[in-house]
């Protein structure tokens, strides 16, 4: 059985493989970014407010710091708590064009023996958990082999 | 300057686990307060309780509660919710109204009862909560966002694991001192460096836990203070409660992202140097006149970020100052004398309280063996989640 895949969030990444992004929007008067998405007003107090346009991130970044979960994390983060718990890294990703850090699961595998401050990373489409229906897709960031 | 409040009394009910309701640990401290300050509870004109979201709102968790518990005698009531920051917005309220003229004598109180394990939000489906997003997206609890700024402490100034350790040992002494302290016990940078990695690279022991606790303040205008025959109180000289300012670039809980700085320029200082900032700026000291410091080490590393935040030293220097002995008891700066959340485990709406009952003993010179000698001005320091900012200057 194929499963559907539905975005654990709508609305902030669209796309497939090499064409995967992150969406954020974008103040039309002031050019600020937000991510997660801001679709009401432009938060920046200084801006007399514009509308705020879908804009897709920059697929590469630098680490700027990165951790693990040793310990299942509670609900609601969905695990099966019949499997042994399979720590994941997390990093912190600076995007140079957006000036923003985001934050993102590290793509399976990956650990934070693998990881140094200021390594290039991309955004990469990733499954977040499933279960007997859904594939919940999300992002996660992968070394590109970049270095620092 | 703003006017200064007098602190008469402060009390607490001892942190630990000790599965009973919040109302008993507050009510417990609430009249240890004013006990100590000579009050009678039916003389306070107003109470105000720091609230937390314990069973998924806070409307129990609050000032009613214990004014009920404490017997309903009419006092105006306040309840206010700044997550860690709670405790120290209750004290912001309670000054408010006696420089206004609201009321004389104002008790302060905050309590919890912490479940166990991690902190994690309250239930049902809430896509538009950064809070329950960062768990449902990303699993990222509060030690994964320590471990972050550990990590980057240790990529951009060259901390060690070692040097939180150091933080640990050197808040452990002080909690074995403190009978209202959690963990009584000193602790060894072999059992710091033994304990299981719980974020990477922080371990069980670099990262405070969570306890159940009370801690009250009775606070007065300077002129009850002196007709109730305290000449010389310890006063309240400042209150921050300052929010961030666009935009803000530091990754905080419980964010996923930062802001952009791609179209404003970042401030100066960061949010939590702006916390202290204002702090000093309302008293009208530096940081060069403090006595001692109590700041929130939620984890070890994040009492070094304190020390530069404050302006006890330049930035990058924290574990330097830690290296030297400055934060140590008898050193130029005692840090976290009471043992920090280190010995305390965090109860979130009592802890901000229980950081300005440290200062006013310390600044009465009733600290015991943990007294800082000659102790004349204090800070506390400490965020709340989603952009509490709370610092309080008391001084004697």
């Amino acid at each position: 059985m194929t499963r559907a895949r539905t975005p654990v969030v709508d609305g902030w990444f669209t796309g497939d493989g090499d064409d995967f992004r992150l969406l954020g929007t974008r103040c039309a008067a002031c050019a600020s970014v937000f991510f997660p998405r801001e679709d009401g007003h432009c938060r920046n107090p200084g801006c007399p407010g514009g509308d705020l346009e879908e804009v897709p991130l920059s697929p590469r970044g630098r680490i700027w710091s990165y951790t693990d979960s040793r310990y299942r994390p509670p609900s609601p983060y969905v695990t099966n708590p019949e499997l042994p718990w399979e720590p994941y890294a997390l990093i912190a990703v600076e995007l140079a064009a957006e000036r923003i850090v985001v934050l993102g699961q590290a793509v399976p595998g990956i650990t934070v023996a693998d990881l140094t401050v200021g390594m290039e990373v991309e955004v990469v489409p990733g499954v977040l958990h499933e279960d007997a229906e859904t594939a919940w897709t999300t992002w996660h960031w992968r070394p590109t082999g970049g270095g620092a | 300057m703003t006017g200064e409040v007098a602190v008469l009394g402060a009390g607490m009910h001892p942190w630990g686990k000790w599965g009973r309701s919040f109302v008993e640990y507050g009510v417990a401290a609430a009249r240890a307060a004013l006990a100590d300050a000579g009050i009678d509870w039916r003389d306070v004109g107003s109470v105000v309780g720091a609230d937390t979201v314990r069973g998924g709102y806070p409307g129990h968790v609050a000032g009613a509660t214990f004014a009920k518990a404490l017997g309903w005698q009419g006092a105006r009531v306040t309840s206010v919710y700044a997550a860690c920051a709670s405790g120290a917005q209750a004290v912001n309220t309670a000054r408010a109204q006696i420089l206004s003229g609201l009321a004389d004598v104002v008790l302060v109180v905050g309590a919890d009862a912490a479940p166990k394990g991690f902190f994690r939000p309250a239930g049902g489906d809430r896509p538009d909560d950064p809070d329950w997003l960062r768990f449902r997206v990303l699993g990222a609890t509060n030690p994964t966002y320590f471990g972050l700024y550990a990590r980057r402490r240790m990529a951009v100034h060259g901390d060690t694991p070692e040097d939180f350790a150091q933080v640990k040992v050197k808040n452990a002494a002080s909690g074995a001192l403190n009978p209202n302290a959690r963990y009584r016990k000193r602790v060894t940078a072999e059992e710091v460096a033994a304990s299981a990695v719980v974020a990477d690279p922080l371990r069980l022991l670099d990262i405070c836990a969570t306890s159940d606790g009370g801690a009250a303040l009775v606070l007065s205008s300077m002129e009850f203070a002196r007709r109730h025959g305290v000449a010389e109180p310890v006063r309240i000289r400042a209150v921050s409660t300052v929010t961030p300012r666009y935009p803000s670039t530091v990754l905080d809980l419980p964010d996923i992202a930062t802001d952009s700085a791609v179209a404003v320029e970042p401030a100066a200082e960061t949010f939590r140097a702006s916390i202290a900032l204002a702090a000093y700026e309302e008293a009208g000291i530096g940081p060069e006149d403090l006595s001692l410091a109590e700041v929130y080490d939620l984890s070890t590393a994040l009492e070094l970020q304190w020390y530069e935040d404050l302006g006890l030293c330049g930035e990058g220097d924290g574990a330097k100052l830690l290296r030297e002995g400055a934060t140590a008891p008898g050193g130029r700066i005692p840090v976290n004398t009471s043992g920090g959340l280190a010995s305390f485990g965090e109860a979130v709406p009592a802890q901000a309280i229980a950081q300005v009952c440290e200062l006013t003993w310390q600044l009465r010179e009733r600290a015991g063996d943990r007294q800082v000698a000659g102790a004349r001005v204090g800070i506390t320091a400490n965020q709340g989640l989603f952009g509490h900012g709370s610092a309080v200057i008391a001084v004697r």
